[in-house]
């Protein structure tokens, strides 16, 4: 990684800290941002190789349902262990599921996830015994190394957290990209064939590749159930998969960072419509996503880099 | 289980298959000619059947009987309205873009249209049955069922394909479909004009999701999701067959709907589950579908 990237990461890290004495009603909204951000941040891997999963909330929604067992299961519970066991499952499942799915590419690699994920979620909709259905499960306030806190302390140790978590994740995941490994992702999408006769197996490169996206979507989604302190069926949906791929886009997948820049912008859209004009905000999400696709198609991070070309030449 | 209830769950089941096939064989035929996954397919249906309902109620006061054409005009004001402005203006610009791109312009759509359902027609369940009521019941085997869902939908879905068939394989049009689909520099070559192959493919796959809507609206109550759920029942009914394969979707609609008729009888809490279960097994084992033939990988 450049230091400049490294840098400015440690910057963004610091304002969004900083935000927090500024606006101490803003900690939650942080937190989603960056819990969805890291869950994103899978999608962007996967896009290195050119697949799209329009089933990946699935890792997301077993991340949310560790926490959500596990805690039923100890009776409060424990931020870390909630993490350990988000992060063993979501990473199983993944390789798992993986093991199928990395052998087909673009549209069945697509409905694959996308017929996974629904089975996950019908099960979770469904076994009313065991998951509440469509109510699902209370995740109680975790405690941080056998610590209990107050509501509002506990808000902002789950956003410390996260922001810890989300600035270790991006620069692994920004290092995995560029490392040999991440290359032979990339080649995936230009020219399969040739990493082929370099003796590379395709399906293993991206098989690493699935499971450390299926780990980045457990992690988010031990987090969001955390914070919004419930487990729903909604978590495993398609729709919530769609969500993840449209801000991943949004951000732009050219950086690690874009993942993050895409969740802000379409949790404050969410925020602010909601609260601004009726019912409305996913109307508002659909044009700006049109927006984005038809006038930059890079995102975010291409617009930004856009500007700062355009500020160096 | 007796013999009244696996009657009864294989009308139910063909009632059900009969309107996913016309959901889903519209679906097939977008991705078969334009390389499209529409994930507002499913917006198409629920639009279908809500402007079909208001359109009906707002008929049924002169005669009940003309709820029928009511049915026909909301689906094609849906396909031609909406899925040809849909195509003309968004889906357009993006033809030879990434397919992610493509897939997610749809995906907006679905997000536009989601809201402004809830936006005109609200978020509480509206019924119109009057079509429904209007046929006699029937008797089949001793089982009283209405004779709209186990005649009329069948029917039309019957007639739906056969139509499709004909048009495809026998007529210019079709040829000139076909031959875009095959290879679209060559066709162009030729003189076809693509770009209203593709408009008009559009039309036709969104007026049949739009009519699978208006015919299902008397047997259901419309709820703000249920364009959410028939989406993913459609993809899975299109996948299971091979995408882009007409017969096949006739075959594959039969096989989940019966599937899911005969879970609500006996396993209900596996109701849902059914459709994806099978998705995922036939994708598994192959993943071009059941009907689908195998692509030459391209290097």
């Amino acid at each position: 990684m450049r230091g400049s990237s490294l840098i400015l990461m440690l910057g963004l890290a610091a304002a969004a800290a900083a935000v927090q004495f500024v606006a101490p009603n803003s900690t939650t909204l942080l937190t989603l941002i960056l819990a969805k951000g890291i869950a994103v941040l899978g999608i962007v891997v996967l896009l290195q190789a050119g697949q799209v999963s329009f089933g990946h909330a699935m890792f997301f929604g077993v991340g949310a349902y560790a926490a959500a067992f596990l805690g039923r299961w100890m009776g409060s519970g424990e931020l870390l262990s909630f993490l350990v066991l988000g992060t063993l499952l979501s990473g199983i499942f993944g390789l798992v599921v993986g093991l199928f799915v990395v052998r087909y590419r673009e549209i069945f690699f697509g409905m694959l996830n996308l017929a996974f994920s629904m089975v996950l979620w019908s099960l979770l909709e469904k076994m009313f015994h065991y998951t509440n259905g469509a109510d699902g499960i209370r995740v109680a306030r975790p405690t941080l190394l056998g610590q209990t806190f107050s509501p509002q302390n506990s808000e902002l140790v789950l956003f410390y957290m996260t922001l810890f978590l989300a600035f270790v994740a991006t620069i692994l995941v920004q290092r995995y990209l560029d490392s040999p490994l991440g290359n032979m992702l990339r080649a995936i999408k230009s020219n399969e064939t040739r990493l082929e006769y370099l003796g590379v197996s395709p399906q293993r490169v991206l098989l690493f590749g699935y499971v450390v996206s299926a780990v980045l979507g457990g992690i988010g989604g031990v987090l969001v159930a955390v914070a919004q302190q419930i487990a729903t069926p909604e978590f495993a949906f398609w729709t919530k998969s769609g969500e993840f791929v449209f801000i991943a886009i949004l951000g732009g997948s050219g950086h690690a960072l874009g993942a993050f820049a895409g969740a802000a912008v379409f949790e404050l859209v969410r925020v602010y419509a909601s609260a601004y004009l009726e019912n409305t905000w996913q109307l508002i999400l659909g044009v700006v996503l049109i927006v984005i696709i038809l006038f930059a198609p890079n995102g975010l991070v291409g617009l930004f880099r856009r500007a700062q070309q355009a500020k160096d030449s | 289980m007796d013999s009244t209830i696996i009657i009864l769950a294989a009308m139910d089941g063909v009632a059900y298959a009969a309107l996913v096939f016309l959901v889903s064989v519209g679906l097939s035929l977008i991705f078969g000619v334009l390389r499209i996954v529409n994930v507002a397919h499913g917006s198409l249906y629920a639009y279908g059947a809500y402007v079909a309902a208001s359109l009906a109620l707002a008929v049924s006061g002169i005669s009940p009987w003309l709820t029928y054409p009511a049915l026909i005009v909301a689906s094609i004001l849906v396909g031609v309205l909406i899925g040809g402005a849909m195509e003309y203006f968004l889906l357009r610009p993006v033809y030879g873009r990434e397919e992610v791109l493509q897939l997610l312009i749809t995906f907006a759509v679905f997000m536009i249209m989601d809201n402004v359902q809830r936006l005109i027609w609200g978020v509480q369940p509206i019924s119109m049955a009057v079509p429904l009521t209007l046929l006699p019941n029937v008797e089949i085997f001793g089982v009283n069922y209405t004779s709209y869902q186990v005649i009329l939908l069948p029917a039309v879905a019957l007639l739906a394909l056969a139509g499709l068939r004909y048009f495809l394989r026998y007529t210019l049009s079709g040829a000139v479909i076909l031959a875009v689909t095959e290879d679209r520099e060559a066709a162009t070559a030729i003189g076809i004009d693509a770009k209203r192959v593709f408009l008009i493919t559009f039309i036709v796959g969104a007026s049949l999701a739009a009519l699978g809507g208006a015919l299902a609206s008397p047997t259901t109550s419309l709820l703000p999701g249920m364009g959410t759920e028939m989406i993913v029942l459609s993809f899975a009914v299109a996948a299971t067959a091979g995408l882009g394969q007409i017969e096949g979707t006739a075959v594959a609609a039969l096989m989940i709907g019966l599937a899911r008729a005969f879970a609500i009888y006996t396993y209900p809490e596996f109701e849902v589950l059914v459709p994806y279960l099978i998705m995922v097994l036939v994708l598994l084992i192959r993943p071009q579908g059941l009907f689908g033939v195998n692509r030459v990988r391209k290097i």
